[in-house]
């Protein structure tokens, strides 16, 4: 009988991911005893308090590293706290735009078309819940890209998963759609972490190990079943690959991004994407880099292919939140360029890109949560004609968050793309460099499509017209823009600072 | 009894559930498929826990258990609730997106 020993958890390195489920479970709390008058309100200082106090604790603890914060089931070093405060940001812009209710349903439960819904509506209802619900995606977030063992890698991704699952349901208007993108989303969603706990069951089968490290000396040494390691990785890949929405697996994600909640795809597209690929960095550039012969390859393939399909189905929408999900597919294959690269400029470039594009993408969703007629947001690109007559401001705001997908100079997407390719180009990955630089050149076309559109042809007379924004998304789509424009005319101090902390301890 | 018999039949589970994710129709059975493809791999794991000579993956089987049961909840809620506004659980008749 082995003596029990009792874990020793270092709190202050923790305190981001504890301070994020101790809000979260405030805001349940507010859910069930508060009134019903002042839960609005609470609900959106105590998330916006938890997250700026949880950003806080992330500087603090900026120059930290230490593989047993947690008896060693979370790493906390340099990549972890960057994609950490990442996410804390685009999480903090997102509930601006969150805490804007005319997006969400008024009883979630009520059947759409239902005398209960109205009669919810005519009262000012709002579902409150949504808040609790992104403080405990956002802690899965927090822990996914620094979780060091398998067990805690599959909790966080269920953590992060189930609650934006429930979030895609809660539109109000076009309510079915919203409730069947959530349909869609848990299933697929499930199916894709079945396929990644099969294959973390091969990695601990083939090297004994639950643990990172423990499967990374496994790798190393090369004694183990090599079938073994191929399933597990090749499942494994899948679940993640999944959950950036790279082309064989990305089915979900244009539907998704146009049912759900504009202010909650903001908030899915832009922080569901870090995490991920926090994680994936962590297990590709540590885990599996002694067995690059096996996944080089296959990944190269999966970032050429949805490269150059998001960039051509693009061109092909007729909605402005379905095109902005296959930018993000090709988007998905740009970072995963990054992975490939496997030397230190690629995680440096992939940490700053993933840091631009999450900004870009929610400004970019806060614009469309703007234009409306009488039935809600107006996503149909045709009576986006003439924007920028109307509303320059909007208009121009939009124009540059799709420069910056698009890797224009003097915004923050060219950096990370030229930065991202360098890194490729480096280590000798020259197709993908290729085919992406070609597929940059294709999307340059459709984003320029939409802003011509936007100043350059006349407005439709028809009853599309642009809300004057509450001051909390004004502040989003400002703060998005600000840091899209600077990041690309001084992007040196980020860079410096990526690259000087960016170290993955093992 | 060799215990990579027990290998076969989890990866036979996990190919029965995946075959029916994809041919099935019910959102119901879907989800059955998929909480079959999640005990497989829990299956898995035990096993590997056998041939490993430690409790690791026993572990694991058990976290995994609470985490279906939470999925069941949100999937469950997920589906009633779709069940309500259209009167039926179909995967197929849910396609308004994409027109």
């Amino acid at each position: 009988m082995t003596e029990f020993i009792s874990p020793t958890l270092s709190y202050s390195l923790l305190s981001p991911i504890l301070v994020v489920f101790a809000g979260a479970i405030i805001g349940v709390l507010i859910e069930a005893f508060a009134s019903k008058s002042i839960r609005p309100i609470a609900q959106v200082s105590v998330s916006i308090g938890t997250l700026v106090l949880a950003l806080v604790q992330v500087w603090r603890i900026r120059n930290s590293s230490s593989t047993t914060a947690a008896m060693g089931s979370v790493i906390i070093d340099g990549p972890g706290l960057l994609l950490q405060g990442t996410i804390l940001v685009i999480s903090i812009i997102a509930i601006f735009l969150i805490a804007d209710t005319e997006n969400f349903a008024a009883a979630a439960a009520a059947i759409p078309g239902s005398p209960e819904e109205r009669e919810s509506i005519a009262r000012g209802q709002q579902v409150t819940e949504v808040f609790p619900l992104t403080l405990f995606a956002v802690a899965g977030m927090l822990i996914f890209p620094v979780s060091s063992d398998l067990i805690t890698l599959f909790v966080a991704l269920e953590v992060l998963s189930l609650p934006l699952y429930l979030m895609a349901g809660l539109s109000r208007r076009r309510r079915l759609l919203s409730q069947e993108s959530a349909l869609k989303y848990f299933l697929l969603g499930a199916f894709s972490s079945a396929f990644f706990l099969f294959g973390a069951a091969y990695l601990y089968g083939y090297s004994g190990s639950i643990s990172f490290a423990g499967i990374r000396e496994a790798v190393v040494g090369g004694t183990g079943n090599d079938v073994f390691l191929l399933i597990g990785m090749a499942f494994l890949s899948i679940g993640l690959l999944f959950k950036v929405g790279a082309v064989p697996f990305h089915a979900w994600s244009p539907d998704v991004y146009q049912g759900a909640p504009t202010p909650v795809t903001a908030f899915m597209a832009a922080a569901t994407k870090v995490a991920a690929f926090g994680a994936m960095l962590r297990i590709y550039y540590t885990v599996f880099a002694n067995a690059e012969w096996s996944w080089r390859p296959l990944l190269t393939a999966i970032a050429i292919i949805s490269m150059v399909f998001g960039s051509l189905v693009a061109i092909a929408q007729r909605d402005v939140k379905r095109m902005l999900a296959y930018s993000s597919i090709a988007h998905a294959g740009f970072l995963l360029t990054g992975v490939i690269a496997l030397n230190k400029a690629g995680l440096d470039a992939s940490i700053y890109y993933l840091f631009a594009y999450g900004i870009a993408t929610v400004g970019a969703f806060a614009v469309v949560t703007l234009v409306r007629d009488s039935a809600g947001e107006v996503t149909d690109l045709n009576r986006w004609a003439g924007l920028g007559k109307r509303s320059p401001w909007v208009a121009t705001s939009f124009a540059t968050f799709l420069l910056a997908f698009a890797g224009i100079p003097l915004t923050s997407g060219f950096i990370g793309k030229f930065s991202i390719f360098s890194a490729a180009y480096e280590s000798g990955a020259t197709a993908v460099v290729i085919a992406g630089v070609l597929s940059s050149a294709i999307a340059a076309f459709f984003y320029i499509r939409v802003i011509v559109l936007m100043f350059f042809s006349d407005p439709l007379e028809d009853a599309t017209s642009v809300l004057i924004p509450s001051i909390l998304t004004r502040i989003t789509v400002l703060f998005s823009a600000v840091v899209t424009i600077f990041l690309g005319v001084f992007p040196s101090p980020l860079l410096d600072f990526i690259s000087n902390i960016a170290i993955f301890i093992r | 009894m060799n215990p990579t018999n027990y290998l076969y039949i989890s990866a036979l589970l996990f190919t029965i559930g995946a075959i029916g994710v994809v041919v099935r129709r019910n959102a119901i059975v879907v989800f059955m498929c998929i909480e079959l493809m999640l005990n497989a791999a829990n299956l898995s794991f035990v096993t590997f826990a056998r041939m490993n000579g430690n409790l690791d993956g026993q572990v694991v089987a058990f976290f995994t258990m609470v985490v279906a049961a939470c999925e069941v909840v949100v999937g469950l809620a997920i589906i009633v609730t779709i069940y309500r506004s259209r009167r039926s659980a179909s995967v197929d008749d849910a396609s308004l997106l994409r027109r």
